[in-house]
C-alpha cells in the first residue's frame, strides 16, 4: 500500500476533472459539486474513454466517449450498461491530496 | 364484344369518371382517352402548391402511366381531339388519328379567360391554369423581381401567395372593391386581405387594366384610370370559360357550357359532358367535389346501372394559402329574405357566419377557424333547420378541445369535400385495414386526396380512433430524465423568472437531479446562451468536452485541430506554416476533411493551446454545435459554367456568421451553378447561383438523416442571401431543440412555416437584430485560451507525474 501526494486541492476545480499519473497507473481525479475528492483509473470499462474529461453530476461523470455513466464512488457503470472502473482512496489533510495505490 | 369508350379530356373529372366506371365493370369497355397536356391524369388543385413550394410537380400525378396500363386504357397524351362525327361514331384528332366511339364522354374543362387588352400577348403574361403555366411563373422568379396577379380571388391569391414564396414582389389587382366576393361577405373579404397583406401582398382594389405595355415583353400594367405599375411577370386569373368548342362545332347544344340533362347526357345521343364544360341545370361548376359527383351519375348510367339523379351541388370553399382559414359554402350573403347570426370577434381575426333562409341553413362564412366547415356544409346539404346548430360553433376558438369535433360528427357526415368520403366510411376503412397514417387513409378512401384541405380531420379521426395508441405517440417530450418539463416550458420560465445560470435553472424549476446530467447541462447552456447574448457565461464544466477544450476528443483521447478557412481557400503561406505546426508537434496524421479543410490529428490535450498559438488562425470550429463550414464549388472566376463567384459568397457568408452557436451543427455549401459541385442540397444551408440571382436551400442533411435540402426562396443579390441565411439562422436558433438539426428541425415545424415567418419583413428584421447581437458577443476561443493562462491551467495542464512513494 503507497499513500502518494498528488497535489494540492486548489488544483481540483468543483465538477471539472483531472488527468493524474502515478507511477503507471492513470487516474482521473475529481472534486464534486458537495466539495468531496473521488480517484478512479481513467480508462472507461466501455472503450477506454478519457473519464477525466466528462461532465461530471454528482457522483457520477459521464464518459466524453459514449456517455456511460460512471459511478465515482463504486466505480460501477450504471444500466443498462455493464462494468466497472477502479477506485482509489482519497485523503485530503492540510491542503494536500493524497491517493492510496 | 366490349363496348368502345372515348374520353375526350385526360383531366380531373373525366379521369374520375373512367375511375369509378373501371371500378364498376372493368371488362365491358375498350377504353381510349385523349388530352392536350403531354402529361397523365395530374392534380391541378395542387399547382397552387407547386406553386407556393409544397409539392413537387412529381407528387401532383393522380394516376401514373401503369394505371392506365394496367387498366387497359390506351392513353393518347399530348394529342387534341378535333373533331366528332356522331353520325359515324368517331372523333379525328389533330394527329390525323381516327378512333370510333359507341359512347362519347366530353371532359375538356376550361380555358383560363385573357382580358382582351392591349399587350395580353406579351412575354411575360400568363394565366394560371397548367403545369405549364406554373413552370413559366417559376422560371421568371429566378430572374425577375417584380409581379402582378390581376383578379383578387382564389386562384389570383394563391397565385400571389406561390409568386412570394418564390421570392417576388407581389401586386394584386382586383376589379371590386373586396377580395373573394364570389365566396365572402365584405366582412370576412377585409379580415383576409388584412392578414394577406400582412403576409407582404399589396393590393390594389377598383383597378381596372387598361393595357399592358412592354418593349420585347411586358414591363407594366396601365389602368383605365391613367394610373400605372411596373410589372415583370403579369399573372392573370380573372376566371374561366368552359372549353366548349368542340363540341359546338359537332352541332352539340352549348350555352355557357355544353348542356346536360340529370344524367350528364347532351343533346347528342351517346355523347356525354361532365367536369367544367358541362352546364347543367343553368349552372357550371369550377370545383372539384361538384365534378366527381357528376362523373359517379354518368359512371353508373353509362354502365347501365342508372341510379339516382344529378341535382346540383352545393359548393363550398377554401384558401390553399397557409396562415388564412378561410370557408365559405351556399347562400353566404345578407341579402332579402335572409336572416344570419354572426360572431366578430375582431381581436382574434375570427369571424362566423350563418345564413338563414325560411328557418332553414343555407349558407355560411368562417374566417380564421374553420374547423366547423364541413359539419356546416352537410347541415347546409340535408337543409337543417336552425334548431340543429350547436351554438358551441360561436362559443370562443379556444374551447372545445381537439377531437371533440369528429367526436362529435356523425358518420354519414363528409369529412373529405372533395371526394365525398364520409367519417363513417374513413372509419370503417381504418379499423378494417389497420391504417395509421393519412396517407394510407388517402390511399384507401380518396380521403385528402385532392385539395388536401381535409388533411387536418383525418389525421384528428385517426388520433380519435387509435386512442391509446396515438397517445403513445403524443408524449410530451421532456429535455431529459432530469425533468417533466418540456424545452418550451423550461424556455418561458427562464424568460419569465430571468434564471441566468444552469444551477439556478435546475433549482428553481425542481429538477430531479440536483446537477442534472450529460443532456440537460449542455442544452441548458445552449439555451441561455442563445437567450442572453453577452450576458450569460458559459459554464465550461456544463460542456461537452470538445466545446470545453475547442478541439475533437477522438476515441484515443487525443484531440484534433481545424483552422479556419473560408470558404476553402488556403494559400501558401498557410499551407507552410501548417506543415510547421505539424512538424514541431509530431501531429501524427494531416488529413482533408469533407467540408474543404485541413485537420491534425492526435494532438495532445495540453500541446493544444501552443498549437493554436503557433498556428496563428481562427479556430474552425469543427468540434461545435456552430457554423461549421461553407463549402464552396471554383465558380465564375475559373469555371466555364459559373454564373456566380461562388467562392467570395462563401467567404462573405462563413465570415459573417463564423462563431454562431447553433442548437446542432450547421454546414453551408455554395455553388456557382446548378451543377452544384459544392454539393448544396445537402446542406444545412445550400445556396446555387443561377442566372441573375441565387437559390436558398434549407434543411439538407448528408449524415445519419440523409435528406434533400428544401428551396426556401430565390433572391437576386448577395445581400439577400446574407440576409435570408441570416433569418433562418436566428430562427432555428430560437425554436429548435438542442441538438435537433435543421433536417428534422424543418420536418417538424414545416417548411410553410419557416417561410410565414421569415418572410414577414418586421419578424425578419427583428430576428437578424438578435442575431447581431449574438454575432457580436462572439471572440475566437483559441485565441482566449492562449492568452488566458489560468484557463490553460483548469483546463488543459494535468497534474504532474508522480512516483508512488511508499506508505509511512
Ligand atoms: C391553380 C388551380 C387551383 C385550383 N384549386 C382548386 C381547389 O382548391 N379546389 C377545387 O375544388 N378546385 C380547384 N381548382 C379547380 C379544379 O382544378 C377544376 O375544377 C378541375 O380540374 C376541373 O376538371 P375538368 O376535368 O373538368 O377539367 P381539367 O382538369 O381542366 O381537364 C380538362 C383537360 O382536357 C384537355 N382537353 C381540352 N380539350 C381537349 C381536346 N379537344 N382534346 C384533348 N384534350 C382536351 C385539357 O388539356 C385538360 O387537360 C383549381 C384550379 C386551378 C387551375
Ligand atoms: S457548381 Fe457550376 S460553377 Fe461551380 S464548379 Fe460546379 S460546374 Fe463550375
Ligand atoms: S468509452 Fe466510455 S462510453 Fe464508450
Amino acid at each position: 500500500m503507497a499513500k502518494v501526494e498528488i497535489g494540492r486541492i486548489d488544483q481540483l476545480p468543483k465538477r471539472l476533472g483531472k488527468r493524474v499519473r502515478v507511477g503507471n497507473h492513470e487516474l482521473a481525479l475529481f472534486r464534486t459539486g458537495d466539495g468531496r475528492v473521488y480517484a478512479v483509473e481513467n480508462r472507461c470499462p466501455h472503450k477506454g474513454g478519457d473519464l477525466s474529461q466528462g461532465i461530471v453530476s454528482g457522483e457520477y461523470v459521464f464518459c466524453p466517449l459514449h456517455d456511460w455513466k460512471i459511478c465515482l464512488k463504486d466505480g460501477r457503470a450504471q444500466a443498462p450498461d455493464e462494468g466497472c472502473v477502479k477506485t482509489y482512496r482519497v485523503a485530503v489533510e492540510d491542503g494536500s491530496v493524497y491517493v492510496e495505490l | 364484344m366490349k363496348r368502345k369508350l372515348v374520353l375526350v379530356g385526360n383531366g380531373m373529372a373525366g379521369v374520375r369518371c373512367i375511375e369509378e366506371i373501371v371500378k364498376l365493370d372493368r371488362e365491358a369497355f375498350e377504353i381510349t382517352i385523349f388530352g392536350s397536356e403531354p402529361h397523365p391524369n395530374y392534380n391541378r388543385i395542387l399547382l397552387s402548391t407547386v406553386l407556393q413550394g409544397d409539392t413537387s410537380i412529381e407528387e401532383m400525378t393522380l394516376n401514373s402511366w401503369e394505371w392506365y396500363e394496367q387498366n387497359g386504357i390506351r392513353l393518347f397524351a399530348g394529342e387534341t381531339v378535333t373533331d366528332i362525327d356522331h353520325e359515324e361514331r368517331v372523333v379525328r384528332t389533330d394527329r390525323g388519328r381516327v378512333v370510333e366511339y359507341d359512347e362519347l364522354i366530353l371532359a375538356t374543362g376550361s380555358n383560363p379567360f385573357i382580358l382582351p387588352v392591349p399587350g395580353a400577348d406579351l412575354p411575360g403574361v400568363t394565366a394560371f391554369r397548367n403545369i405549364q403555366d406554373c413552370e413559366r411563373m417559376i422560371e421568371y422568379a429566378k430572374a425577375y423581381k417584380k409581379a402582378a396577379v390581376i383578379g383578387g380571388g382564389l386562384l389570383g391569391l394563391e397565385a400571389a401567395r406561390g409568386l412570394l414564396n418564390l421570392g417576388m414582389d407581389v401586386d394584386v389587382i382586383h376589379i371590386f372593391d373586396y377580395l373573394m366576393e364570389r365566396q365572402l361577405d365584405p366582412t370576412a373579404s377585409k379580415l383576409l386581405q388584412r392578414e394577406l397583406e400582412k403576409q407582404g401582398m399589396n393590393f390594389l382594389l377598383r383597378k381596372e387594366t387598361a393595357e399592358l405595355f412592354g418593349d420585347g415583353r411586358v414591363e407594366g400594367v396601365r389602368f383605365k384610370d391613367g394610373t400605372e405599375i411596373a410589372a415583370d411577370l403579369v399573372v392573370m386569373a380573372v376566371g374561366i370559360r368552359p372549353n366548349v368548342d368542340l363540341a359546338r362545332r359537332s352541332g352539340i347544344a352549348v350555352n355557357r357550357g355544353i348542356v346536360v340533362n340529370d344524367y350528364l347526357e347532351t343533346s347528342v345521343p351517346h355523347v356525354y359532358a361532365v367536369g367544367e364544360c358541362a352546364e347543367h341545370r343553368g349552372v357550371v361548376y369550377g370545383l372539384v367535389a361538384p365534378l366527381y359527383e357528376q362523373g359517379k351519375v354518368l359512371a353508373e348510367a353509362i354502365c347501365g346501372r342508372k341510379g339516382k339523379p344529378y341535382e346540383g351541388s352545393v359548393v363550398s370553399t377554401q384558401l390553399k394559402v397557409s396562415g388564412v382559414d378561410v370557408f365559405s359554402a351556399g347562400e353566404f350573403m345578407d341579402v332579402e329574405g335572409t336572416e344570419s347570426i354572426k360572431l366578430y370577434d375582431e381581436a382574434r381575426s375570427v369571424y362566423k357566419k350563418v345564413v338563414v333562409r325560411e328557418g332553414k341553413i343555407v349558407g355560411a362564412v368562417l374566417f380564421g377557424d374553420t374547423k366547423e366547415g364541413r359539419k356546416l356544409l352537410a347541415m347546409i346539404e340535408r337543409g337543417d333547420s336552425l334548431e340543429a346548430l350547436s351554438l358551441s360553433l360561436f362559443a370562443p376558438a379556444s374551447s372545445g378541445g381537439k377531437g371533440s369535433l369528429v367526436a362529435a360528427m356523425a358518420d354519414a357526415d363528409v369529412v373529405c369535400g372533395c371526394n365525398g368520403v364520409t367519417k363513417g366510411a374513413i372509419c370503417q376503412a381504418i379499423a378494417e385495414y389497420g391504417l395509421k397514417t393519412v396517407a394510407e387513409v388517402r390511399d384507401y378512401t380518396n380521403a385528402s386526396r385532392s385539395c388536401g384541405g381535409c388533411k387536418g380531420l383525418v389525421a384528428e379521426l385517426l388520433e380519435h380512433m387509435l386512442g391509446e395508441e396515438a397517445n403513445r405517440y403524443a408524449v410530451k417530450e421532456t429535455i431529459c430524465g432530469c425533468t417533466d418539463l418540456s424545452r418550451e416550458e423550461v424556455l418561458e420560465a427562464i424568460k419569465e423568472k430571468r434564471l441566468m445560470t444552469v444551477k439556478e435553472v435546475m433549482s428553481v424549476l425542481g429538477w430531479k437531479n440536483e446537477e442534472g446530467c450529460s443532456k440537460c447541462r449542455p442544452a441548458l447552456n445552449y439555451y441561455l446562451g442563445m437567450l442572453y447574448p453577452g450576458e450569460y457565461e458559459e459554464e465550461a464544466e456544463s460542456l461537452f468536452v470538445n466545446e470545453r477544450l475547442h478541439a475533437n476528443i477522438q476515441a484515443d483521447g487525443t484531440y484534433s485541430v481545424v483552422p479556419r478557412m473560408y470558404g476553402g481557400v488556403t494559400t501558401a503561406e498557410q499551407l507552410r506554416n501548417i506543415a510547421d505546426v505539424a512538424e514541431k508537434y509530431n501531429v501524427p496524421m494531416i488529413k482533408l476533411t469533407g467540408g474543404q479543410r485541413i485537420d491534425l490529428l492526435g494532438v495532445k490535450k495540453e500541446d493544444l493551446p501552443r498549437i493554436w498559438a503557433d498556428l496563428g488562425m481562427p479556430s474552425g470550429y469543427a468540434y461545435a454545435k456552430a457554423l461549421r463550414t461553407v463549402k464552396t464549388c471554383v465558380g465564375k472566376q475559373f469555371c466555364r459554367f459559373g454564373t456566380q463567384d461562388s467562392t467570395a459568397l462563401g467567404i462573405r457568408m462563413e465570415q459573417t456568421f463564423e462563431r454562431l452557436k447553433t442548437p446542432h451543427k450547421v454546414k453551408m455549401a455554395v455553388s456557382a451553378c446548378p451543377r452544384n459541385c459544392a454539393e448544396s442540397g445537402m446542406k444545412d444551408v445550400g445556396v446555387v447561383g443561377v442566372e441573375g440571382g441565387w437559390e436558398i436551400y434549407v434543411g439538407g442533411n448528408g449524415g445519419t438523416h440523409l435528406r434533400a435540402a428544401d428551396l426556401l426562396c430565390t433572391v437576386k443579390t448577395e445581400e439577400e442571401v446574407i440576409e435570408m441565411t441570416g433569418a433562418f439562422l436566428q430562427y432555428y436558433r430560437e425554436s429548435a431543440h438542442y441538438l435537433e438539426r435543421t433536417s428534422k428541425w424543418v420536418e417538424r415545424v414545416g417548411l410553410e412555416h419557416i417561410r410565414e415567418v421569415l418572410f414577414d419583413v418586421e419578424t425578419r428584421r427583428a430576428l437578424l437584430e438578435r442575431l447581431h447581437k449574438a454575432l457580436a458577443a462572439t471572440k475566437d476561443p483559441w485565441r482566449e485560451i492562449v492568452e488566458n493562462e489560468r484557463l490553460q491551467q483548469t483546463l488543459f495542464r494535468d497534474i504532474g507525474d508522480k512516483e508512488p512513494v511508499p506508505a509511512k
